[in-house]
């Protein structure tokens, strides 16, 4: 016991010697750091003085005119016009409420304005600039300007306001754009972007809006002004005029992209028509659509709910993110494979009864139906299942992946529009890769038979299935497909186009795209779509399908709607005229059971409308 | 009845009062600079307000709590720690390039600034078991308690906490009798280590040199804080525009609420890190005198307390937070007067932030609970 006391008592007394110690460190330490102001505010106060005074001058972003969109023959889809704004810095403004009190007389704020201003106010803080209102009439600005005194904090500006005048229309191709977010800002900075957005208080966001986002923006000009001691701007010393940024003409013709809209009355689905010979985008639809110019100012609740909570799911860009078995619209396809890669020839005879027996198991025919004895030709024309069942063993899952790849399927098509998704082309090498357990790794030689009619694991976007529509109609030339045309520089007038020449060609022999050719030039005459294109004077090469719904993945739907919704998507695949081919399709229809009937006739109102338009002269881009 | 007025009596005498006075002047000098700072009455005023007392509110609590069970805490506090900053490091969320927070579900949390605590208080735990038998091999043990969390969050990257950690415990270590002639080389190292680190940078960074012992992705965080060019104005801006501000504000300084530093957005962070620019140059050289003596007061009654504690783990507790205090200070300071690099530190009591306001109320609080800590026999 006395021992340990003791040895504490030496412990306290070593501890006490190293407080010492540190105590000391810490005045010398302190010293120091008073040496050093000092230095700053007796020794060098003259010089840090006069450099405070001089501290006077301000850099003044200038924010660029962000590039208009047009289509191809110059109508806009995306601009901007001058509007007065009047912002406010809520920390200098005062107590709100009675700012509007004393606003709303003359200049009128209205409840959803209110809303969003007070929003903003939460998330931006109170020491941000923030929109109270857009679209100041000259009235409503004169005498604000008049009675601005009155308003500290509050300020009248003009400013450039992005607007769609399309509306809705083509929506999902324009995207829009929409406030800097924390997560804009920290890729800008990864960028080094930051700097050249000062001032600058949108970006894009989806759509063409976010792809082009570099060219659309511009960069950023600044004027340096000498401020008062008060820091009000007194004169100005430098002033670096803002570039504006480019405007971009889209590949897009807005009259048919209408009347590609107006087709699906009030269907839901997508379409994607595409020049075969430039890969020029003439029509992309995901229907429904939604009105870019809800985002602009950041959407209201109400509306983001109805837009987000919709069982239609408007905001879903369907062309590139939905991803089917396209079904009977995979037979062409298929075919050309079988013939490329001499394991049938085109004349070959097959006994259809009904079905093809394989291991054990029968595979029927849709609809039950027999077609007899029948060659590749007939099996086009009629959608035979059992003769692209029999093909399958034949050609193999793996050959068929490889022969597929190429043309597009199951990949990245690279158009110039976010958030695409690659969908699945099956092989054993995919199916290994996608399964954690052993057993789902392998691949069965059954598996194989319905992925040859464009089911089981195929998954591809209707984007996919409209490029290799396009591929196949340009025997074999891969265009790579855009919604930009050219890039039109505002200040030296330069224009860039995005694509000038072919991605790849696909080396396939001219006798066996003409035999395919044929039997979809039949398919419209008197094959499952003859219907849609009866007296069309030009000639259709097309496949129809359907794309089963075999789950509801991720939908939220309503149990009274759930029936409609399990029904097939109808499908349509097709170019025209099918010498030297114009325009090339795909169109879905979600939920509308079978392709002829619903998809083909969309099909033939866009043909009619492209191929048979009168001559015009594009107008000039602005 | 007797139980209630006792509770009530030990929640008044848990004050150190020495230590509350200066905290309270600290306190107050720190709504005062902070109204400058935010240029009147406005929500970041409110929000320090509101923050400083909830700091003193949790010191109030902490002050209560006798220091035994205070210790029974250090191994749980620090293994969570640990275990959060893994956490980071797998799952956190990043932000401006460094990974610093872990999503909960319910809440953001950020376990560096937690260990600023848990770690004194972890090695003043394990010194205190060892007491009796100290031997080399248990500063071996401590530098690997130490090393841990240090080297989890230099990955963030956040160098500025992971220093303010690796001091904290070397504190510890230091006052738990490290020999001087291990210290001083440890001392000397860690200071070139950092100083070649911020003067050979450039070549550091580049693309073709290898770190060997770290990942690339993680080479080019810690590239990034050492080099932050999103700063459009360059990278000494910060040090130029506050030398400025504290320079001309001459001896007796320009008066509260006229400096032109700080009231024409000169002084970048003004609200946080830099907030000592504001107060320089508007209260002058005596003003800058006064708030380091005030700090030195704070830290000689914490090394006051830690000199009376009665137990081996108070006194190394005591002494390793009051030298935090002094760390905070003279970094910061050094910093904003341009003589020590640009790192992330906060100034104790003045500088807007809650996270650290809290570790700071903490802090005192187990200083407090340590002022009047009167072990039993067990």
């Amino acid at each position: 016991m006395f021992d340990f006391k003791q040895a504490d008592q030496q412990q306290k007394r070593r501890f006490l010697v190293r407080a010492l110690i540190a105590g000391v460190f810490a005045v010398v330490c302190f010293s120091l750091l008073g040496w050093r102001f000092w230095i700053l505010q007796v020794e060098r106060h003259e010089s840090l003085a006069a450099r405070a005074d001089n501290n006077r001058i301000a850099v003044l972003p200038i924010p660029p005119r962000r590039g208009d969109i047009v289509d191809r023959n110059g109508e806009v889809l995306a601009r901007n016009y001058l509007s007065f704004t009047l912002e406010v810095v809520p920390g200098r403004a005062g107590n709100i409420d009675e700012l509007l009190n004393r606003l709303t007389p003359v200049v009128y704020v209205s409840s959803a304005d209110q809303r969003r201003f007070k929003r903003r106010v939460n998330e931006s803080g109170k020491y941000a600039n923030i929109v109270l209102r857009n679209n100041l009439n000259e009235t409503e600005a004169a005498w604000f300007s008049a009675h601005s005194l009155r308003f500290p904090g509050v300020d009248l500006r003009a400013r450039w306001v992005r607007e769609y005048p399309q509306g809705k229309a083509a929506g999902h191709v324009v995207g829009y754009v929409g406030r800097i977010s924390e997560t804009d800002v920290t890729i800008l900075e990864e960028k080094r972007e930051l700097g050249n957005y000062r001032g600058t208080d949108i970006i894009g966001k989806k759509g063409i809006e976010k792809t082009y986002e570099a060219a659309l923006h511009g960069k950023t000009g600044f004027e340096e002004v000498e401020v008062t001691s008060r820091g009000k701007p007194v004169r100005r010393l430098r002033k670096v005029d803002p570039t504006p940024g480019s405007n971009l003409v889209l590949s897009i013709d807005m009259e048919l992209q209408r009347i590609a809209e107006a087709a699906f009355k009030d269907q839901r689905g997508a379409l994607v028509a595409i020049e075969p010979s430039t890969g020029d985008v003439l029509a992309f639809v995901s229907q429904p659509s939604y009105d870019p110019n809800l985002f602009i100012d950041g959407i209201d609740v109400e509306s983001w709910r109805r837009l987000n909570e919709s069982p239609d799911h408007p905001l879903i860009n369907r062309p590139v993110y939905g991803t089917y078995p396209i079904g009977s619209t995979y037979k062409p396809f298929v075919a050309l494979a079988a013939l490329e890669l001499n394991k049938r020839r085109a004349s070959d005879r097959i006994s259809d009864p009904g079905y093809f027996e394989f291991g054990g198991q029968r595979f029927r025919n849709a609809g039950s139906a027999a077609f007899g004895s029948i060659d590749m030709h007939q099996a086009l024309v009629v959608s035979s299942d059992t003769y692209f069942y029999s093909l399958a063993p034949e050609i193999g899952v793996n050959a068929l992946h490889d022969f597929m790849k190429p043309f597009g399927f199951g990949q990245i098509t690279g158009i110039d529009i976010e958030g695409e998704r690659r969908g699945v082309l099956p092989s054993t090498e995919w199916k290994r890769n996608a399964y954690k357990k052993r057993e789902q790794q392998r691949w069965y030689a059954g598996e194989t038979i319905s992925v040859a009619v464009g089911q089981g694991y195929n998954a591809f976007t209707l984007m996919q299935l409209a490029q290799a529509t396009a591929v196949l109609a340009n025997d074999g030339t891969y265009m790579q497909p855009h919604l930009v045309r050219a890039i039109k520089n505002t200040t030296t007038g330069e224009e860039r186009l995005t694509v000038a020449e072919a991605s790849h060609r696909i080396p396939l022999k001219p006798e066996n795209i003409q035999a395919i050719k044929r039997a979809l030039a039949e398919v419209t005459v008197s094959g499952t779509a003859r219907q849609a294109f009866a007296g069309a004077p030009y000639q259709t090469a097309g496949k129809t399908g359907t794309a089963q719904v075999y789950s509801l993945k991720g939908g939220k739907y309503q149990s009274s709607a759930i029936d409609e919704r399990l029904r097939d998507h109808a499908l349509f695949m097709a170019f025209a005229p099918v010498k030297d081919p114009k325009i090339a399709i795909a169109v879905l229809v979600e939920n509308a059971g079978w392709g002829g009937s619903v998809a083909a006739p969309i099909a033939r109102k866009v043909f009619d409308a492209w191929l048979l338009r009168a001559p015009k002269e594009p107008r000039a881009t602005q | 009845m007797k139980q209630i007025f006792k509770f009530i009596l030990r929640g008044v005498t848990a004050f150190d009062w020495p230590l509350m006075i200066v905290l309270l002047l600290l306190g107050a000098t720190g709504l005062l600079v902070m109204h400058s700072a935010v240029g009147g009455t406005d929500w970041r005023y409110a929000d320090h307000m509101r923050n400083s007392m909830i700091a003193f509110g949790v010191m109030w609590v902490v002050a209560m709590v006798p220091f035994q069970y205070i210790l029974k805490l250090a191994v749980p506090f620090y293994i969570l720690g640990v275990v959060l900053l893994f956490g980071v490091e797998f799952f956190g969320s990043t932000s401006k390039g460094a990974t610093r927070w872990l999503s909960l579900g319910f809440a953001r949390i950020q376990p560096s600034e937690m260990m600023k605590i848990a770690l004194p208080l972890m090695l003043a735990w394990y010194f205190h078991k060892r007491e009796s038998s100290l031997k080399f091999y248990d500063f071996l043990v401590a530098g690997a308690l130490l090393a841990v969390p240090f080297m989890l969050i230099v990955l963030q990257p956040d160098l500025g906490t992971a220093l303010l950690v690796f001091g904290a415990g070397f504190c510890v270590i230091y006052f738990a009798g490290l020999s001087f002639k291990l210290l001083v080389p440890i001392l000397v190292s860690v200071l070139l280590g950092i100083g070649g680190l911020l003067v050979y940078q450039d070549e550091l960074c580049q693309e073709e040199t290898d770190w060997v012992v770290l990942h690339t992705y993680q080479k080019n965080r810690v590239c990034t804080l050492l080099d932050p060019t999103n700063d459009p104005l360059g990278k000494g801006f910060h040090t130029i525009q506050s030398t400025i501000a504290v320079g001309s504000g001459g001896v007796y300084g320009k008066g509260y609420m006229s400096g032109t530093q700080t009231h024409l957005d000169f002084i970048p962070e003004r609200t946080t890190d830099f907030i000592f620019a504001v107060f320089a140059e508007e209260f002058g050289l005596y003003g800058g005198v006064t708030l380091l003596i005030l700090y030195l007061l704070l830290i000689f009654r914490g090394l006051a307390i830690a000199i009376r504690a009665p137990t081996h783990a108070s006194r190394l507790l005591a002494g390793a937070l009051s030298m935090i205090l002094f760390v905070y200070v003279f970094v910061n300071i050094g910093m904003v007067t341009g003589m020590l690099p640009v790192v992330g530190v906060p100034l104790p009591l003045l500088s807007y932030g809650g996270t650290a306001l809290l570790m700071i109320g903490i802090a005192c609080g187990i200083l407090m609970s340590i002022s009047h800590y009167l072990p039993t026999d067990d």
